[in-house]
């Protein structure tokens, strides 16, 4: 039977883990367990719940950094930066639709602590760096259940070894952690997004890297496939039936007026283009952030892939080659450099041919997105590192979990 | 400043470890002769000075690999060294260790537009990654201001930044991958061309790291598009209150300005006698606030900055209408340092950072410390994120002076602290700021720290004495101290 304890304090948190690591009992961290399925399948009795360490402990508009506890919906946060028009700058992504969670108005949305737990970055990250790169500061619990800090409320800090950086994206398995602060960015005024209709996945990659390459400050670039754009809910995407190129440009009014008209007489080359004003181009962003666009059918193993932009295509045209009836469907993001690729389901999730198009096409990782359970515990959900780095990732679990007791085998690290 | 008390037996050891480098590096790789060693006896904070037991400047990684891994099993401590730029004495000698030197490392290896991105040895120049790149119309953000001669491998190892970090970001912002020794000699790559490493973000915990967790041989930095425009404004107040208020409220109004810098009246006196930027004399405060990006954005920003600036009380303002123009206004700032250089025999440059409210506290602070320590303060800021240098002029002629220096020094770091702030924004912990580390961590977060270091590099062989106060042995840290079984916590609602 499983146990499940929720503290409401930091304290109590640390309590709980040095308890936990006193008696080597393993806990499986959790928030709202909106990714409880992202990683490697966990298997442990106890679950230390962190949805109870919630609210907002100072946010500073002029000092452009929130600090919150790690157990707050992210809906409080939403709202918080809505209200004095800022945001965070690396688009946090909703996969609840994606990972198969109720994603309905009064479902809860997943908790801060587990976005940076899980480091995820929408389509801004290509601009605006990613969730590693917003977190300023954490205090958390180690696995010695100790309460431990790194980081600050400032942007420019190097005291110290930066902690934060190596806990967040850490899925849980180095601390508990209990406070965050992060910076934040006032939200654009405008956004403008061009099209580029029907061109080819190669003639895409091209088009984007001119368009990244340019001075206008290109903020986000997708390439979805026409059996992708088709399923968009913005018609000007959905309708025409034909593949998307889309980039897009954000700022003060008169910036992107100006820049989007740019943008369009440098990409002309690649035909005629169309742009997305406000409302069309937020919803066409939401929809590739929260890969909601490759997301059904439901039964597809999701597999999500960083490569350097160019090579996108030939990666995706390789797996196309090995396994022709296997790739459902794919588009690509940050340039080219972020696929989303869906695969007809198998035991083996085509783990071998995903990670050998990468390897042969300049390098990257792939981590398994979305599989049964059943398939995720046998098959390397995160990308698998060369013998030295990956002893060296376990010494740094040891280093902040000795007993092995935080989520244990939820990374390749903590088994 | 207590060193680790060096090791007696490396150096009677001294020769035949010499000799083991030579078989390593053959050549002028090894340097034993005295005089030759004085050039690397100190780094950027040249008031520590300390020959080196032997210099070794490998060139490929092999080499280090080979070095690093006969250190590891000989019992030698070895200390990298990129440009020797550092102001907080990171690449500071010990007499028992090696120091390795990666100047040799000075290649650019592939310069990848389409990708936009640069690789590099670790040796290379900061500026001239840019220099590479910019007649194809890019650059590399971070710019210290000793980007003329700081490596990019520094930069890595100290998290560098410079004036455009508000925008853009420091190095670890603004870095996709390395190639990296460990202590062992095994070779390791983090990150590359594609964005985010897989498991753990190993690399951003080495950004920064000061040396004690591996050598860099390699590095792959992203590059920027340069702006179509950019412009700068100069806006002078009577206080430096209104100044402080007019940077607050550009940042609450939206705008992310490229720099935002701040100098007070001794600095602005000090820079305008060295360079002539035409700076007005007759304010307490300067701002210069560059705003980039295409013309049409710049023009509108422009506007609304000034409308600030007249709204706070500025009683000068000037916008560059020249590229000429702009460089002058920065000239002055970007020679603060060597301009205080002129007008005192010894500065000592300090480097919090603070959050933008407190700015006006924290200067009125130093100004009554400034007093009370009978020595002269002239403040520069990377006002736009609060990073802090104040400068304390000093005569180490003087009896006592440099010790003063020093205190009121610390004092200014443990006051960035109070506020909500931290000891060091740009420059690094090294040895110059070791012992204010408590000061900002409890011995707790300092032993998971200390823990981590372990984790690369168990023997503690690479630059022992920098960044942490105590040493502590990796097996002694690595223990548990349990407090035994029973279920403390009777309040925590479980379900």
């Amino acid at each position: 039977m499983t146990q499940s304890y929720r503290p409401d304090t930091p304290e109590q948190v640390a309590e709980l883990v040095a308890w936990a690591a006193a008696e080597t009992t393993p806990l499986d961290l959790r928030g709202h367990g909106t990714r409880a399925d992202l990683g490697c399948p966990t298997n442990t009795s106890h679950v230390l719940d962190l949805s109870g360490l919630s609210g907002i402990i100072d946010y500073a508009p002029n000092e452009l950094v929130i600090t919150a506890r790690a157990g707050t919906s992210m809906a409080t946060i939403q709202a918080a930066l809505d209200d004095a028009g800022q945001m965070l700058a690396f688009e946090p992504p909703d996969w609840r639709a994606l990972l198969g969670k109720p994603d309905g108005p009064d479902d809860p949305p997943g908790t801060l602590g587990g976005l940076v737990a899980s480091n995820l970055s929408g389509p801004r990250r290509l601009a605006a760096g990613a969730a590693r790169d917003h977190v300023l500061g954490i205090q958390g619990v180690s696995g010695r259940g100790e309460a431990i800090k790194s980081g600050g409320r400032v942007v420019k800090n190097v005291t110290g070894f930066d902690l934060s950086k190596l806990m967040t994206g850490s899925f849980g398995t180095l601390a508990a952690l209990t406070d965050l602060s992060l910076k934040v960015v006032p939200r654009p005024e405008e956004s403008r997004t061009v099209l580029i209709r029907g061109i080819g996945d190669q003639a895409a990659m091209e088009a984007m890297s001119r368009g990244l390459c340019s001075p206008h400050e290109v903020s986000g670039a997708c390439y979805l496939p026409e059996d992708v754009a088709c399923r968009s809910a913005v018609a000007a995407v959905r309708d025409p039936g034909r593949s998307v190129t889309a980039l897009r440009v954000e700022g003060p009014e008169p910036s992107v007026v100006w820049r989007s008209e740019a943008l369009r007489n440098e990409l002309s080359a690649w035909g005629p283009t169309d742009a997305l004003h406000t409302a069309d181009s937020a919803a066409l962003w939401a929809e590739v952030r929260d890969a909601r666009l490759i997301a059904d059918p439901p039964e597809a193993q999701i597999w999500r892939l960083s490569v350097p932009p160019m090579n996108g295509a030939a990666v995706a045209r390789a797996l196309e080659h090995n396994a022709p009836s296997a790739l459902l469907s794919w588009m690509a993001d940050w340039g080219g450099g972020l696929l989303w690729l869906s695969l007809a389901p198998t035991p083996h999730a085509h783990a071998a041919g995903v990670r050998r198009a990468v390897d042969h096409h300049g390098g990257g990782h792939a981590t398994l997105i979305r599989a049964s359970r059943d398939v995720r515990a046998h098959v390397a959900v995160f990308h698998p590192a060369p013998a030295p780095l990956e002893a060296l990732s376990r010494r740094v679990k040891e280093s902040f979990d000795p007993a092995g007791i935080l989520s244990p085998g939820r990374m390749a690290e903590g088994r | 400043m207590r060193m680790p008390d060096p090791d007696a037996d490396v150096i009677a050891r001294r020769a035949a470890i010499a000799r083991a480098l030579r078989r390593i590096v053959p050549g002028e790789g090894v340097i034993v002769d005295e005089d030759a060693l004085r050039a690397y006896e100190c780094d950027g904070l040249s008031a520590y000075r300390q020959p080196p037991l032997i210099v070794v400047l490998p060139s490929t990684t092999e080499q280090v690999s080979t070095v690093l891994r006969y250190c590891h099993d000989n019992g030698v401590k070895i200390v990298p060294r990129g440009a020797g730029t550092s102001l907080s004495g990171g690449a500071l000698p010990l007499a028992d260790a090696v120091t390795l030197g990666l100047g040799k490392f000075n290649r650019i290896l592939d310069i990848d537009i389409e990708n936009r991105c640069v690789v590099a040895q670790p040796g290379v120049t900061n500026l001239a990654i840019t220099t590479a790149v910019q007649d194809q119309g890019f650059y590399y953000a971070p710019d210290p201001s000793s980007q003329i001669a700081c490596s990019i491998g520094g930069n890595v190892a100290e998290n560098a930044g410079g004036v455009h970090c508000l925008k853009y970001g420091l190095t670890t912002n603004n870095l996709l991958g390395v190639e990296m020794v460990l202590m062992t000699g095994e070779v390791i790559r983090l990150g590359g061309k594609h964005l985010d490493p897989g498991g753990y973000d190993l690399m951003g915990v080495v950004t920064g790291s000061e040396g004690l967790l591996g050598v860099i041989t390699e590095v792959t930095v992203r590059i920027l598009r340069a702006p179509e425009t950019a412009r700068a404004v100069l806006m002078g107040f009577p206080d430096t209150d209104s100044a402080a208020a007019t940077v607050a409220d550009i940042i609450a109004r939206g705008i992310i300005p490229a720099g935002l810098e701040m100098m007070d009246k001794p600095a602005i006196h000090a820079a305008e006698d060295f360079v002539h930027a035409d700076y007005p004399l007759d304010v307490e405060a300067l701002l210069i606030c560059e705003l980039d990006g295409p013309e049409a954005e710049v023009t509108h920003l422009i506007e609304r900055v000034e409308a600030i600036a007249r709204d706070k009380g500025a009683t000068s303002l000037r916008v560059s209408t020249s590229d000429a123009e702009r460089a002058l206004f920065w000239a002055g700032r970007k020679a603060a340092f060597p301009a205080v250089g002129r007008i005192s025999p010894d500065y000592y440059c300090m480097d919090g950072t603070i959050p933008r409210h407190a700015l006006p506290t924290v200067l009125k602070r130093t100004a009554e410390m400034s007093t009370r320590y009978g020595l002269r303060c002239a403040n520069v800021f990377h006002a736009g994120d609060g990073n802090l240098h104040p400068l304390i002029l000093f005569d180490a002629n003087v009896p006592d002076e440099l010790e003063r220096a020093e205190a009121f020094g610390a004092e200014i770091l443990k006051l960035c602290v109070e506020v909500g702030g931290v000891l060091t924004g740009e420059h690094g912990v090294g040895v110059e700021k070791r012992d204010l580390m408590g000061e900002m961590f409890s011995d707790i977060d300092l032993q998971q720290q200390q823990r981590l270091k372990c984790a690369f590099d168990p023997g503690q062989f690479l630059n022992p004495g920098k960044v942490f106060p105590t040493l502590h042995r990796c097996a002694e840290l690595g223990r548990m101290h349990l407090s035994g079984g029973s279920m403390p916590f009777p309040d925590i609602p479980r379900f």
